[in-house]
């Protein structure tokens, strides 16, 4: 029963915090990370224990559940309420829409499914004579899979309510955002296996700030967070891969050319940032028979995304913890969600609530 | 043969004749020695009797059981519902007495499957030397009920029944076996993931190996970590003593395909059933002399001392990770969801 790697091997781990100990300025560091599952992985594995006092780490707009606006949901409800099948992931079932959840649309007799994938969606529509609808959210890491089933010869009763975003241009807004004050960035390790390092180049190079593209291991994080901190100790900031065993710097050249092929970059909401250009996907005119929103006839209406109290698109953009929130914890707790950071398994106040975020010594 | 020999009709649960040829075929063979009282299951009366025990405290405890698949790697539904209801008693410290059975099955499943799961009922009662002592058989039109389900209910003796509340400070915490087995290998037979593993569930009646370290006596509080797993016992027990269960990952025991698959979904093997695993929280004084004598079981080559009773977080679980990081191990939600990417 022994744990195949060493990737959670304590003394080095130690080594580790010496080295970001000697690293680290003496004033405050904020790094930002922008993927649920680092924040899965700091909080599961409690490495915020090993960073410096002064250094804190994290989760920017990195659940693509919690990022998706109002207005998506809504327009899921709308079709599963014309009585399409709707697929989506599970998490997605539970995010607020402004009239409904996609839970509640079910209770009311809609047919919605929860999938693991775009794959099985298509398969589910092979099998029937109905609409099917996949409702497809994610970054980089789900986009090529989704391009994937409409480029192999997807049924004619199926089709996509495109929600994809693109990490790298998210980032950089948020360094543009006044109160976010960002030194590093840590970026996701899985987006990064399909983009490579270009992308966030070509978006960010401007900011002088360094990126450092982390695996998923405890010692992974930590090294990636060591050489944010060498790059701000000798006043750098450029893309650096602190996980080649993963990601190759090209990238997943397959799958870039899948979403290419399918895919236009076109400006969309984000749910607690707003609208940012460039920053999601549509499909092309090539497969806008597939495209649910023209399918289905929804209007680009934007949802109401106001929750009283709620401090969501703080977190989502960096500028509080979700300890700082007054309904954390309190109010809002996964079993009765107020924000979308609450509803998403992978979102940052989720993860806080069930593990402790920074509370434990 | 005809259609009714094959699968089961409306008549199988009408009282009639059909559903005593019912039971005198596929049901009452399975459980000839099934005696404990004056009348028992063979006389077919309106109920059965046991015996007063003169010591100890009766305990008794029901569950129903519906899985996904009926027919899962390493055990089915009907070993399922035996082993659920003796291990409650095992871990309420009781000696099994006496087992019900109440079915509900679906019109037109197949009785090739009603044998297997009332054989495999069977063969686990055997393994506790528990009878059977009543039953109920019902069936419901097609569509109104997803295949069986089943409803056991257990009696017991205890001499005294051991709570799930009685965490001290200073206690240890130790596991029978290594932790996911069963959530793990539903979770893999599921046709959605499409994967090919070799797990299999631990469903088995852990009554044998609790009956061997009962004597050795200095146990706090015991419980099966069945839905919601470790994480879900051990929450309740800390809640319940207001005490906090502070554990060291690195010594809790999970199979390496459990720990491959849980990574591979996003989903963590302490938040899955074990259908044949108690934790148990001891005075330290028995902890080594425990661990030795469960070790020696079949059933639990595999038990570790996996932590110890704390007072830093009343009510909380927090577990030490490999690392060396600390977070809490919350109660978990609901039925684990994998995650997206």
């Amino acid at each position: 029963m022994s744990r195949p790697f060493h990737l959670s091997d304590p003394v080095r781990a130690r080594q580790m915090a010496d080295a970001m100990a000697i690293l680290a300025p003496p004033t405050p560091i904020k790094i930002v990370h922008v993927c649920g599952t680092h924040e899965m992985a700091i909080t599961q594995h409690g490495l915020r224990r090993f960073l410096p006092e002064k250094v804190e780490i994290l989760e920017g707009p990195g659940c693509p559940v919690c990022v998706t606006p109002t207005a998506d949901i809504d327009a899921a409800v709308q079709i599963a309420e014309t009585g399409a099948i709707l697929c989506t992931f599970g998490d997605m079932t539970r995010v607020p829409g402004t009239r409904l959840t996609l839970e509640q649309a079910r209770s009311n007799g809609c047919d919605i499914r929860v999938v693991l994938s775009a794959a099985e969606a298509a398969n589910i529509a092979k099998g029937t004579d109905r609409e099917v609808v996949f409702f497809a959210v994610g970054f980089e890491t789900t986009t090529p899979m989704t391009a994937a089933v409409l480029l192999d010869d997807a049924p004619t009763n199926f089709s996509a309510l495109v929600s994809h975003k693109k990490i790298p241009e998210a980032m950089a807004v948020l360094l543009n955002l006044p109160g976010t004050n960002i030194h590093g960035y840590l970026a996701p390790g899985h987006v990064s296996t399909i983009l490579g390092l270009a992308p966030y180049a070509r978006q960010l190079e401007t900011f002088k700030v360094p990126i450092v593209v982390g695996g998923f291991e405890p010692l992974d994080i930590l090294y990636a967070i060591t050489l944010i901190l060498r790059q701000i100790r000798d006043g750098k900031g450029f893309v650096e891969n602190g996980f080649p065993r993963g990601v190759a710097n090209e990238g997943n050249i397959a799958a870039q050319i899948l979403i290419e092929t399918v895919f236009e970059s076109t400006e969309v909401q984000w749910r607690g940032i707003g609208a940012i250009p460039e920053s999601g996907y549509r499909l092309r005119d090539e497969f806008a028979q597939f495209d649910a929103r023209l399918r289905f006839n929804i209007e680009g209406e934007t949802g109401d995304e106001h929750i009283p109290g709620c401090r969501c698109a703080d977190v989502l953009t960096a500028r509080a913890t979700p300890a700082d929130c007054p309904l954390f914890g309190e109010r809002c707790t996964p079993l009765s969600p107020v924000g979308p950071c609450m509803v998403g398994t992978e979102g940052a106040c989720s993860i806080w609530f069930r593990y402790g975020g920074r509370e434990i010594p | 043969m005809t259609h009714y020999d094959d699968r089961i009709s409306p008549l199988h649960g009408a009282g009639g004749e059909m559903m005593g040829k019912l039971l005198a075929e596929h049901v009452l063979p399975h459980f000839a020695s099934s005696q404990v009282g004056r009348i028992n299951l063979s006389a077919m009366d309106d109920g059965a009797t046991i015996a007063l025990p003169t010591v100890g405290e009766l305990v008794m405890t029901t569950d129903s059981h519906v899985v996904k698949p009926i027919f899962f790697p390493g055990g089915d539904i009907g070993k399922l519902a035996a082993a659920g209801t003796l291990n409650d008693l095992a871990v309420m410290g009781a000696r099994p007495l006496a087992l019900s059975l109440a079915v509900i099955i679906e019109e037109n499943f197949r009785m090739i499957d009603v044998d297997r799961i009332v054989k495999s009922f069977a063969e686990t009662l055997e393994t506790s030397d528990t009878p059977l002592i009543c039953g109920d058989t019902k069936v419901m039109g097609r569509g109104e009920i997803d295949g069986i389900a089943i409803n056991t209910t257990g009696l017991g003796i205890a001499d005294p029944a051991i709570g799930d509340a009685g965490a001290k400070p200073g206690d240890m915490v130790i596991t029978t076996g290594s932790m996911g087995d069963h959530g793990m290998a539903l979770m893999a037979s599921r046709q959605e993931f499409h994967l090919e593993t070799e797990l299999v569930s631990d469903v088995a009646s852990i009554w044998p190996m609790i009956r061997t370290i009962l004597p050795l006596g200095g146990i706090h509080a015991m419980k099966d970590p069945t839905r919601g797993g470790l994480a879900a016992a051990l929450n309740e027990m800390a809640g319940k003593s207001q005490t906090t269960i502070e554990l060291v990952h690195s010594s809790i025991p999970i199979r390496d395909e459990v720990q491959a698959l849980s990574d591979l979904l996003g989903i963590s093997p302490l938040e899955v059933a074990n259908e044949g695993k108690a934790i148990l929280i001891v005075d330290p004084g028995v902890a080594t002399s425990m661990l030795e004598t469960l070790r020696e079981h079949p059933l639990g080559r595999n038990a570790a001392i996996i932590g110890h009773v704390g007072t830093q977080y009343p009510g909380r679980v927090v577990v030490t990770t490999d690392v060396g990081g600390r977070r809490f191990l919350d109660m978990p939600l609901g039925d684990p969801v994998p995650r997206i990417c």
